[in-house]
């Protein structure tokens, strides 16, 4: 039998390993190497057509990393293929641009949509595809394993163990599927310390650590100022807590990151205590820590909140309610992305998030011409979990509601995620939040997509609320039901003038479209006094001073 | 009233079967962007004392969107039917949704207002 080599991985690893020794010299202290001598690794362990992940996140970056792979040569390191979650700085893009990479697998794009769109468009990048971000991280453990990870940590120790800091986001699934099969894991760090307050990454997965010479860059992305909510956010979030957080009973779940849902958070210890909801809705959370849900958790709503990534500024409030966050030992938060797509996904009951554009099947989609942006975690958090099988309350209520008087395969008792679109009916500029036809189709062919990118499918949508009402897909039963329930709250965008009046005062006589008024609720009575914090301010006295608000939302 | 430039103007009148009667005018909301101020007065004619019209005199910054003006006046007319009032509304780009809670706040006003 001819002799086979089964390590191939392992001996190449090694190789790159003896190549950057080599390269460094002194600059290389067991695994820490300077910061000027980052080229000289990164070209001694890159091969040309490396699949490569630079940790771009949603908040925090690997930005000196992202500056230094940038600079290389592209006669000896190019063709990269990169697969990384989110494109947020320009040398995520400038890559490509220098011949460096050129294919992109990827989850978000949002601050380099519209560029990413033209570089597309002018062949000077190829997409393999635009993922969930549980989706891509599933993919690094079956065939988009990447061959170097490039990524960022708050602090690492000589063992080259590192502290993540409360925003530990991608950084454990990225590691592991990189460390474990054959890849090349370089960190750069804020410091190097003795001893690392806890390890959130062990030593023997990390190969190279680089003291950065600047912090790295992180974006305060949830941060709403309650300044900024409106009377007819306020009117929809007592719609949405009266119409379904109360009706359904739901204990856990996932906001979106708009002001709609700030809105519902600031409404829930005044309104939703006015209705005697406290403790029936809003228990748990799989949520970033959202400075607007600090009076909930004051007044003795929240149990517990599970993070994606963290939120600047909110560090030592945090720490100081360690039986709400996730934390450590050392009492900063531990955070994760994967695992909490997944908590989102699979153990929450409902999501509730805005959208750009609805259409006459509850396609729902933030894909807007000239811009490839990608969805990230909304097409996970807003889908049913096909693979549930464990009960409550809120799914077998929406589940019941779909399949009620169905025969077939659909008598099967089974529940179902309630999945709900917010949106006023005209956004900014008149631009109504209905439409006959998706942007996304254009989209699709403009860039060569397979398929129109829809953030959330018509058939996962179970109720879209308006400030004209809700409408309950639950309970429609033909196309024709379905479409004129959704004009039926598209207020005066050209959808909703277009509704046929008779069938949907039918729909709401049947409760299917539900107005304020049908719910009991005065629309007179939403005002912004309403909101337990009008002000980042108060959101500052609300926390005990313990908040601590990025300087750019210090407005008092 | 004229009309300084890039402003529209626009009139729609409604029969009423709900007699405002005689009242202070009642005033709500600003005139600040993506807002609006809705003042409604009482009605008067020197020919009559009947006054069955319900006046709305919409001055806006917004041009181009007359067919949805007339469909929130024509609900707003529906919802309340007022007779004997002259509405005059000054919008800044406000949605439907905020020139409804404007109209029907001012309403309200009106009401509560009333001996």
């Amino acid at each position: 039998m001819e002799h086979m080599n089964w390590n191939t991985q392992q001996t190449n690893r090694q190789a790159r390993q003896a190549r950057a020794a080599e390269a460094l010299g002194l600059q290389r202290q067991g695994k820490t190497v300077l910061a000027e001598a980052i080229a000289t690794l990164l070209h001694a362990v890159i091969e040309p057509g490396d699949r490569v992940c630079l940790e771009g996140n949603n908040q925090k970056q690997a930005d000196f990393l992202a500056r230094a792979l940038t600079q290389l040569d592209p006669a000896r390191v190019h063709g990269l293929h990169m697969v990384q979650s989110v494109l947020a700085l320009p040398e995520h893009l400038d890559l490509f641009e220098n011949g460096i990479a050129s294919k992109l697998d990827f989850s978000f794009s949002g601050p380099q949509a519209g560029r990413l769109a033209k570089m597309v468009s002018a062949g000077q990048i190829r997409i393999g595809a635009i993922h969930t971000y549980l989706e891509l991280f599933a993919r690094y453990f079956i065939d988009l394993t990447p061959r170097i990870a490039l990524v960022c940590a708050q602090s690492a120790d000589a063992h080259g163990n590192l502290y993540t800091g409360p925003n530990t986001e991608d950084t454990p699934a990225i590691v592991e599927a990189t460390a474990f099969r054959g890849g090349i894991v370089i960190a750069q760090v804020n410091e190097l310390v003795d001893t690392v307050p806890r390890v959130d990454i062990p030593g023997d997965w990390v190969d190279y650590v680089v003291l950065a010479p600047k912090p790295n860059f992180i974006e305060p992305l949830f941060t709403r100022d309650p300044a900024q909510i409106s009377e007819i956010q306020v009117l929809m979030g007592m719609i949405a807590i009266k119409g379904i957080y109360g009706e359904y009973g739901v204990q856990r779940l996932n906001h979106g990151i708009g002001f709609d849902t700030a809105a519902i958070e600031l409404l829930l210890p005044t309104y939703g205590e006015a209705l005697g909801l406290k403790g029936k809705i809003g228990s748990h959370w799989a949520l970033n820590p959202h400075p607007a849900l600090i009076p909930a958790i004051e007044a003795g709503w929240v149990k517990s909140v599970h993070s994606f990534g963290s939120e600047l500024g909110m560090e030592d409030y945090i720490r100081a309610r360690s039986d709400v966050f996730f934390t450590g030992p050392d009492g900063s938060m531990r955070s994760n992305r994967a695992f909490c797509q997944a908590a989102g996904h699979y153990a929450c009951d409902m999501f509730i998030g805005s959208t750009l554009q609805i259409d006459l099947n509850g396609h729902s989609s933030t894909a807007t011409l000239g811009r490839i942006s990608g969805f990230g975690g909304a097409p996970n958090m807003g889908a049913d979990a096909r693979g549930r099988r464990h009960a409550s309350p809120a799914w077998l209520k929406a589940g019941a509601q779909a399949r009620e008087g169905r025969g077939g395969v659909a008598a099967m008792p089974r529940g179902q995620k309630l999945v709900v679109q917010i949106v006023e009916t005209f956004r900014e500029h008149m631009q109504p939040a209905f439409v006959e036809k998706l942007d996304a189709w254009q989209l699709a062919e403009q860039a060569g997509m397979a398929i129109p990118p829809v953030m959330i499918y018509g058939d996962d949508v179970t109720h879209i609320l308006t400030e004209e009402g809700i409408a309950n897909l639950l309970l429609c039963r033909s196309d024709e039901e379905r479409e004129q329930a959704i004009r039926g709250v598209a207020g005066y965008t050209p959808i909703g003038l277009g509704r046929d009046k008779r069938l949907v005062e039918n729909l709401r006589d049947r409760g299917v479209v539900r107005r304020a008024v049908d719910l009991g609720i005065d629309q007179r009575d939403a005002t912004r006094n309403l909101l337990a914090a009008r002000s980042m301010r108060d959101l500052v006295r609300a926390s005990g001073g313990l908040y601590q608000p990025p300087k750019r939302f210090r407005n008092w | 009233m004229s009309i300084p430039a890039g402003l529209e103007a626009l009139r729609f009148s409604f029969t009423g079967t709900q007699p405002a009667g005689s009242f202070a005018p009642v005033l709500v909301g600003v005139v600040g962007s993506g807002n609006l101020e809705v003042m409604i007065e009482p009605l008067t004619s020197t020919t009559d004392g009947a006054h069955s019209e319900c006046r709305i005199d919409v001055t806006t910054s917004a041009r181009g969107f007359d067919p949805i003006w007339r469909a929130v006046a024509e609900d707003f007319h529906t919802r309340h039917k007022l007779a004997g009032v002259a509405i005059s509304i000054n919008d800044m780009g406000a949605t439907p949704a905020v020139v409804n809670l404007r109209l029907d706040q001012a309403v309200a006003q009106l009401r509560s207002a009333k001996p």
